[in-house]
């Protein structure tokens, strides 16, 4: 299965990346080229083994659910890049 | 025109009623300053590492119980990846393929008869934080985001398509809504958005049996908006239909102020989430036995109170159906029941005067000022001949205003009642000797009078004799009975 520049480019999208294009044929051959090592793997017969999501051998890892002070708003705001008052300011969007 | 049939499904949003957020101890606490409730793990900076709440995790494995639904064990959450200026990670902690309730059913009573709806997934996620766009023109330019609602712990309900009238979804809403209040899962308040609908609506031509393309309505806040947006999608669907247009699939905006839904104009791209695996929260396991407490330890829900209410109260169907349809109203009449006082006399006080002054102040029923002890000593004040019908309602006014105790303002304003038979006779017979003719009519077998006599000895006593032993008094002396 080989990715084409079309679908490479639609997950450049995605990922609000912005490639020329040179970049994007350097990279749907890249990609194609990481995609033929997975098709290596899928040789493995994992018939009897369940889809790993996590490989730490932990589970129910809680919290309880009591406050803790919260950052005041001039640290939570120290990296917006624009605010007005304490709030973050980003371009308009409306949907 | 053939006939065509409405079909609606249901994705119910509720913040869950816990004091911290999903991920970290932020407050949820709504109504705090702009970015006051925001740490490096709800602001999404890197490096930190989100633990989940066990409160929240309780909540949402309750609800999925109380919906029958099965529990994926493991459950795990994943990355729903999109751009968005309130989704300060640029992902969505969600759960997609392992979420915490599968395939369950609601009971759902409409019209007196019960329909059987199908829960399709219960899943936990994190709220987004909250847009807000300036009114004035020069800005025009920029929108403003405010980040304490970012990581508030909100549980998805997501039902079948299996609503087929208005009236159908409206009675879904409501007793969704109720379920998450019986259960203490969310306050569910919708003026604070406390809990959010989505609808599915489609249409299609009465005795096909192919679902037709549906279309998502976003942008609903209140129960009357979604009836709207329902009535005027099924509307401009089947118009298409009739008119040999299709439907396409899509998320559409209802729009208040015009009444109608518009397609949203974001790109199809934004609809494709990649969803993976959160690799910084661990899977959740549950043991048989952990969901067996669970599920032994649920409340009381709307249904098996409701019909507590009739049986062990002798209440009317219709009165047990609106004290349960509040949990805080319901909850007060068990608590006036508890403190002595009789239930149909504690309804009567609700089901009247109650409901008839939050009404007219426009209060929600969560709001209702006075206290079960409150209500439970002005019944017994009543029980106890200490005042009459009439001044007890005075007094509920009072009380429902200023929040006093109802002997203080039985106290303050003079209130008393006469109940001695010696002392009512003598205005009783004055009463009689003053009105001849209503006298007359009376003995001579017409009611009518009857209520014009009370009423008088009342004015006469000024409000204080008793009225049912005026009643028996004027009886017995004008018809010897
Ligand atoms: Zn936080």
């Amino acid at each position: 299965m080989a990715l084409s520049r079309e679908e490479i480019a639609h997950v450049a999208l995605l990922s609000r990346l912005h490639f020329t294009e040179e970049e994007l044929a350097r990279f749907t051959e890249q990609m194609n080229d990481i995609l033929l090592h997975f098709e290596t793997l899928q040789e493995a017969d994992t018939s009897a083994i369940a889809a790993t999501t996590h490989v730490v051998p932990m589970v129910n890892v809680l919290r309880d659910d009591v406050p803790c002070p919260s950052l005041p708003p001039d640290t939570a705001l120290a990296n917006a890049p624009e605010r007005v008052d304490d709030l973050f300011k980003v371009p308009r969007v409306v949907e | 025109m053939a006939d065509y049939e409405l079909i609606v499904g249901f994705e119910v949003h509720a913040e869950l009623a816990t004091a911290t957020k999903i991920f970290c101890g932020c407050s949820t606490e709504p109504g705090a300053p702009a970015n006051t409730h925001t740490c490096p793990v709800c602001l999404g900076l890197p490096g930190v590492l989100p633990v989940l709440n066990g409160a929240a995790l309780e909540h949402a494995v309750r609800v999925a119980l109380a919906c029958h639904c099965g529990i994926s064990s493991p459950s795990i959450f994943e990355r729903k990846n999109y751009y968005y200026p309130d989704l300060p990670k640029n992902y969505q902690v969600s759960q997609k393929r392992a979420p915490f309730g599968v395939d369950g059913w609601f009971d759902l009573e409409v019209d007196g008869t019960v329909k059987r709806i199908s829960i399709v997934d219960i899943h936990l996620e994190e709220d987004a934080g909250k847009l807000v766009h300036p009114e004035e023109r020069s800005a025009a330019g920029y929108s403003l985001v405010d980040f304490n609602r970012a990581g508030v712990p909100l549980l998805e309900v997501v039902s079948g398509p299996d609503l087929r009238s208005v009236a159908e979804a409206e009675a879904y809403m409501t007793a969704m809504r109720r379920l998450l209040q019986y259960l203490g899962a969310s306050d569910a308040r919708m003026e604070l958005g406390q809990i959010r609908f989505e609808a599915n609506i489609s249409v299609r031509p009465v005795g096909t049996e192919t679902l037709g393309k549906r279309v998502e309505i976003k942008n609903l806040n209140s129960f009357r908006t979604v009836t709207r947006a329902i009535e005027y999608e099924m509307a401009r669907q089947i118009d298409l239909y009739e008119r040999g247009g299709a439907v396409a699939q899509e998320t559409r905006l209802w729009d208040d102020a015009r009444g109608e839904t518009q397609a949203m104009r974001s790109k199809e791209e934004s609809h494709d989430y990649r969803y993976f695996p959160e690799p910084d929260l661990v899977p959740m396991v549950f043991t048989d036995a952990y969901l067996a407490d669970l599920a032994a330890k649920l409340p009381e829900l709307p249904a098996a109170r409701r019909t507590r209410f009739i049986e062990a109260f002798g209440l009317p169907e219709y009165d047990a159906a609106i004290l349960t349809g509040e949990k805080t109203i319901a909850d007060f009449v068990d608590a006036a029941v508890a403190l002595g006082a009789n239930p149909k006399t504690v309804s009567n006080w609700i089901m009247g005067e109650a409901l008839r002054l939050l009404n007219e102040k426009g209060l929600a029923p969560d709001a209702l000022p006075i206290t079960p002890r409150a209500l439970a000593d002005l019944i017994a004040l009543v029980d106890d001949g200490k005042i009459n019908a009439n001044q007890a309602k005075q007094v509920f006014a009072e009380m429902f205003d200023s929040g006093a105790a109802p002997e203080e303002i039985v106290k303050a304003r003079g209130f008393a009642q006469i109940s001695d038979v010696s002392a009512l006779a003598a205005i009783v017979d004055a009463v009689v000797a003053a009105n001849p003719d209503a006298a007359a009519k009376y003995t001579a077998g017409d009611d009518k009078p009857l209520g014009f006599l009370v009423g008088q000895v009342m004015k006469q006593s000024r409000g204080q004799a008793n009225a049912p032993v005026v009643n028996a008094l004027i009886r017995k002396k004008l018809r010897g009975e």
